[in-house]
């Protein structure tokens, strides 16, 4: 097995084993979507109007909760001084780091959100378009959230940090995602132009987030 | 003498004590100059007095992207020749980007509040503003919360060059957040071409805030090396004592 390879099965059996975050993200998930209704009366046509942006802050909030551990937990206990000694790129490494934290904490999101959708009342056309944006848009809150990550490894206050750092890097993902799960439910534009705005924005941040990630872990473990 | 030699913090303290009170000079008659050609400006048609507002708001919002742009150079010395003059730079450069920035906010609701009838709308601009405060403020943060300047100075670099991508990306995306909630009250800068007898007046202001934050930050840059020395000498001491 590669060591990338090696790595991504590593950080995915610390993900789901007692003590790992992956669950942690749905239950949070469900919990905030719970909240609202609470908060906003049991109104279905309101839930129904703002259930596609619930569903994406609720994503957006989960996806940073598992994020201040990821390079943590590896600089308290030393591995990350291993991999930063190891011979494969520290990019590449960090992609996949990035990688394990979206398949353990994006992807349960992606799978429960329909069902998490019809609590607020949306169709089967407003659920297939959520997922087709949560598919798209959470690699990227992922990946800008890595900088952030990387940014706070050492500090003891870095998980509070961390949120403050990245959540106002990722407006244009919550503007297009929302719009483009909105689009299908009722609105000016089509699907087509924020959905592909958003798919740009997240290859973008798979570019942009590895390389800023490795040049902060490099800057703050020397 | 070469821009290099400014390079050596020890030079850059001599030049800039000699330099301060000559740039607060020519930013006080540059204000001075501004302020008269802006109260000689002849009141808007239809928004009378409150015009007078903009020959703040708008140097106020240059200023916000101004020091930005300064922390984004200042960051790529900080990363490519790990320069110390580089980092200070970037760390005198952010309180004064994030209070012009608050005041171009501040100005721009006090004249909301007259012309649009609300203090706040949840305009294009305004949103995009308000984001670049709240990064500006999470930069501040960043440098309060490592303790070594200069490990907090290539966070802070890292995270500076990441904002000056996504910045263009959230002003753009947030207009377009815009246009598919039309709001009732969107301000328009269209329309009327600005008269010579308003822009003149404008442009000088703009030059006297710009000159204003050469003085501010220069000054600023002084004080951060001064406190540095503190900290070395105060360091220095603690070692000798133990």
């Amino acid at each position: 097995m590669s060591p990338l390879a090696a790595l991504l099965v590593r950080d995915m059996r610390i993900a789901v084993r007692v003590g790992g975050g992956a669950f942690m993200g749905v239950l949070f998930f469900l919990v905030v979507v719970t909240l609202v209704p609470f908060a906003l009366g049991p109104d279905l046509a309101l839930l129904k109007r703002i259930g596609p942006a619930i569903l994406w802050l609720a994503a957006l909030l989960a996806n940073l909760l598992a994020l201040d551990r990821l390079f943590a937990a590896d600089h308290e206990d030393g591995s990350l001084d291993l991999v930063l000694m190891s011979r494969a790129p520290l990019e590449i490494v960090v992609a996949v780091k990035g990688v394990a934290h979206w398949l353990s904490t994006g992807l349960p999101l992606i799978i429960a959100a329909p069902l998490i959708g019809l609590l607020l009342n949306l169709d089967a056309r407003g659920d297939t378009t959520l997922v087709l944006t949560l598919l798209v848009g959470t690699p990227a809150l992922t990946f800008i959230g890595l900088i952030g990550a990387a940014i706070a490894v050492a500090l003891r206050r870095g998980g509070l940090l961390l949120a403050v750092l990245v959540l106002p890097l990722t407006v244009p993902v919550l503007i297009f995602g929302v719009a483009a799960a909105n689009a299908a439910l009722a609105g000016p534009v089509t699907f087509g132009t924020p959905f592909v705005i958003l798919c740009a924005l997240s290859l973008a941040s798979l570019v942009v987030g590895p390389f800023a990630a490795a040049a902060a872990l490099r800057q703050e473990l020397e | 003498m070469a821009l290099s030699d400014l390079a050596n913090p020890s030079r850059f303290l001599s030049v800039a004590n000699r330099a301060i009170p000559w740039l607060g000079g020519v930013t006080v008659v540059a204000f001075a100059f501004g302020l008269d050609l802006a109260m000689g400006a002849p009141d808007d048609y239809q928004q009378g007095a409150t015009v007078k507002i903009m020959f703040l708001h708008v140097p106020s919002a240059w200023l916000g992207m101004l020091a930005w742009g300064v922390m984004s150079v200042a960051a790529l010395g900080t990363l490519v020749w790990r320069h110390p003059l580089a980092d200070v730079a970037a760390k005198a450069a952010a309180p004064i980007g994030a209070a012009f920035t608050l005041l171009c906010l501040v100005t721009g609701s006090l004249w909301g509040r007259p012309e649009w009838g609300t203090y706040w709308v949840w305009d294009a601009r305004l949103t995009s503003e308000l984001v670049l405060l709240l990064l500006y403020l999470g930069v501040i943060a960043l440098w309060r919360t490592v303790e070594d300047p200069s490990r907090a100075a290539r966070a802070a670099a890292i995270l500076t060059l990441v904002g000056a991508i996504d910045l263009p990306i959230i002003k753009f995306s947030v207009d377009w957040w815009n246009t598919l909630h039309q709001s009732a009250s969107v301000f328009r800068m269209g329309g009327p071409t600005i008269y010579p007898t308003i822009l003149i007046p404008l442009l000088v202001m703009t030059l006297a805030f710009t000159l204003l934050f050469v003085t501010l930050h220069v000054a600023a840059m002084r004080n951060e090396i001064l406190r540095r020395r503190v900290r070395t000498l105060r360091l220095m001491q603690a070692s000798a004592v133990s």
